[in-house]
């Protein structure tokens, strides 16, 4: 702990390199609550603390081994952080920065879902083809649900009747209805679907296949698919376009696609589903989450051990900040 | 609620199908519809022994990538209503055409084949008239994909000038072009050195030299036999013109193992010992292999071989084609996995897919040492006008195959 302290104090120096960056965001961003970024380093078994407004990395908190999934409460108090070497959910204490205690989780946690109520975690097991529901408050497993082999996309409607998973070898989207936590429905996608979207409004359901290279949109309700998306980048093989998270904006009209070790993020037309924009950020980018305002969205970048922050508005990215060894998930919040 | 138990779990999963309502990919019926495969594992008369003990062969090799192929199929058929099964058949080189004619009267049409490219081309011939397609997990001959290939055969090994290509564009991207190639005495030997030769001239290496390291026969194994070939080695290797890397070509294994720490010049041995190019290796954990080794150690409780890998990528191919066509007649799934749709993940970052030309699957070939992946090849810096995979081997302009 008092060691892995240091470590945030280099990366400083780096990050007053950017300072005139850095103060300009800080003078366009309105100076109301405290934006937090969370950033789950999966080489480096720790979380990332930065302060989205000056763009310092607040410090690097040491957790669990190869903490990948993280999800953030709604009041932005407790982070679930799903540590897939050590086969258990650590909940860290966002004020305090301390994990406070572990949730049973099943074996090889790697990517979750919070219902709306904050009450029970869904997470996806990928050694083991179950989704895993725990209960939070009680701190123990009220579900197990056999799904496709290596599961790991979650998505969840906003009433919180039904949870999608997709499984990375089955190539499937699972319907599971949170009452009976039986699966009700599945639609095939593309090869190693990776993850999972709603809008907001539940109409529409987005899940990435990495080495389909494709997003598939589909009406939830029948369940169908409604349309493929397909990328290309000049002078960038098809093979390097490999989509993995997903972020929609609250009213569904863009959708940014991380699409991995093309270190590149595309801005969809949540209308039309095509292609506007790609955002050159760093390399082998994993995981997206917008602030809580919807300003900026956050890019976790595997290989060069940074974020990039693109400003959602003025479609460019604005800012890259060191965060630990390779960082995977990544959770914004108010607080 | 009932949770059920991890040992419960595989009964659990089968229970799913009736357990399921009417959904966008339920079965029409309750009935699943079978898709039998065999895997057809011809025994040489004698075998060949490894060098090291630690790479003798376990007895299911081979069949347990089959057995969890299988699994991957059955978890994702419980959700379409198909079902997979699995014969497993170990044969001698006389019996293999009765014994592969049996399975096919049994109803099989699809047999993965572990046997030598001869035998091969024999069982090949005996079904031609029939609906039946062989996969080849274990014969690297380029004449299959060449002169000697078959409409009814599928390659998910790699070809000599494939693998040879994956570990040429390496030492390439190392700038080490000047080769100093070792070739054993036997035809399948002198095989993979021609795939050497044809791979330094495609990507611009120098071989400086190529010495013939003669087999004298005798036992593989005996209280000082290593020792005795070691000391050859030095000598055996002695006076060759400066080179970066001496590659080996010793498919036959005779010698190839005792090379590294024993050449004249210090330098890294690379081909059939040091750094091997491999379809699989157990130390692979990227794009999600820790996955497969892990389900795969479960189930084998030891680690995967190439050979596993690669009867398990011929029993998923016919997988993923019976999930993407939500069919299982023979036709529909043979033309599916020779069509432009067809992808498959494997564990490499890429999808792999057939070669129209060559029915040769293509796929990312990785290069390992003792315990560890040192890189996977094609290299980024070689690029192709279709797909970088198809940089390894022979390409469809260069062909020789006519089905």
């Amino acid at each position: 702990m008092q060691l892995l302290k240091n470590i945030p104090r280099e990366r400083n120096v780096m990050n007053r390199l950017l300072a005139t960056t850095a103060a300009a965001l800080a003078a366009s961003a309105v100076a109301a609550v405290a934006q937090t970024v969370y950033v789950s380093n999966e080489r480096g078994n720790s979380i990332t603390i930065i302060d989205h407004e000056s763009g310092e990395v607040v410090e690097e908190v040491p957790v669990g081994q190869r903490p990948r999934g993280i999800n953030l409460s709604s009041d932005g108090k407790t982070l679930y952080i799903l540590a897939s070497d050590d086969n258990r959910v650590e909940v860290m204490d966002t004020e305090t920065r301390q994990v406070t205690h572990h949730l049973p989780s099943g074996p090889d946690p790697e990517l979750g879902i919070l219902s709306p109520d904050d009450k029970i975690l869904y997470v996806a097991n990928e050694d083991d083809n179950l989704v895993t529901a725990i209960d939070v408050e009680n701190r123990s497993i009220i579900a197990e649900i056999p799904v496709g082999i290596e599961p790991e996309g979650m998505g969840i409607t906003s009433d919180g009747k039904t949870v999608v998973n997709t499984s990375e070898t089955t190539n499937m989207a699972h319907f599971i209805d949170t009452e009976t936590y039986e699966i009700y429905a599945n639609i095939l996608v593309d090869q190693r679907p990776r993850f999972a979207e709603f809008t907001a409004d539940d109409s529409l359901l987005y899940v990435s296949a990495e080495i389909g290279g494709t997003v598939k949109v589909i009406d939830p309700s029948v369940p169908e698919v409604l349309h493929t998306i397909t990328f290309e980048i000049p002078g960038v093989p098809q093979e390097a376009i490999q989509p993995v998270g997903v972020r929609v904006t609250e009213d569904g009209s863009k959708v940014y696609v991380a699409l991995g070790p093309s270190n590149r993020v595309a801005l969809v037309n949540g209308e039309t589903w095509e292609v506007e924009e790609y955002f050159l950020v760093g390399q082998r980018v994993w995981q997206l989450a917008f602030t809580p305002d919807e300003k900026f969205l956050y890019t976790t970048n595997g290989i060069s051990n940074d974020v990039s922050v693109i400003d959602v508005e003025n479609n460019e990215v604005v800012r890259s900040i060191p965060v630990g060894e390779q960082p995977w998930g990544v959770q914004i919040g108010d607080h | 609620m009932h949770i059920p138990t991890r040992r419960a779990l595989a009964a659990g999963a089968v229970a799913l199908i009736a357990a399921m309502p009417a959904g966008a990919q339920a079965p029409g019926n309750g009935e699943a519809t079978p898709v039998p495969a065999a895997v057809l594992r011809v025994e040489p008369e004698r075998p060949r022994l490894p060098l090291s003990r630690l790479d003798l062969p376990p007895e299911d090799l081979g069949f347990a990538g089959a057995r969890l192929a299988t699994e991957d199929n059955r978890t994702t058929g419980t959700f379409l209503g198909q079902d997979f099964t699995l014969e497993e058949v170990s044969t001698s080189p006389d019996e293999a055409v009765a014994t592969l004619e049996e399975l096919t009267a049994s109803g099989i049409q699809f047999v993965v084949t572990m046997a030598d490219a001869d035998t091969l081309l024999e069982l090949s011939d005996a079904v031609a008239d029939e609906d039946v397609i062989l996969f080849n997990a274990t014969a690297p001959d380029d004449r299959l994909r060449g002169e000697d290939c078959r409409a009814n055969v599928f390659h998910t090994i790699p070809s000599r000038a494939m693998f040879a290509d994956a570990l040429a564009q390496f030492l390439m991207v190392k700038r080490w072009d000047r080769w100093f190639l070792v070739e054993g005495s036997h035809e399948a030997d002198t095989a993979l050195a021609d795939a050497y030769r044809r791979a330094a001239e495609k990507f611009g290496a120098n071989i400086v030299e190529s010495r013939v390291f003669e087999d004298t026969g005798g036992a593989r194994r005996t209280d000082a036999g290593h020792v005795q070939v070691q000391a050859q080695m030095p000598v055996f290797t002695q006076r060759a013109p400066e080179h970066h890397v001496l590659v080996a070509a010793d498919e036959s294994e005779v010698f190839g193992s005792y090379l590294p720490y024993h050449t004249w010049d210090p330098r890294p041995v690379a081909g059939s010992a040091g750094l091997r190019p491999t379809t699989w290796h157990p130390a692979h954990e990227a794009w999600a292999g820790m996955q497969m080794q892990s389900r795969f150690d479960r189930l084998a409780e030891r680690p995967m071989r190439p050979e596993d890998f690669n009867v398990w990528v011929a029993l998923r191919s016919i997988g993923e084609a019976a999930t993407r066509t939500n069919s299982t007649d023979f036709a529909s799934l043979r033309d599916y996995m020779l069509g432009d749709e067809f992808q498959l993940g494997a564990f490499k970052g890429v999808a792999v897919s057939y070669r129209q030309w060559d029915n040769q699957l293509r796929q990312p070939i990785l290069l390992a040492h003792d315990n560890m992946v040192v890189s996977v090849s094609p290299q980024d810096q070689y690029v192709h006008q279709f797909s970088p995979l198809d940089s390894l081997g022979v390409d469809e302009p260069e062909t020789t195959c006519s089905f």
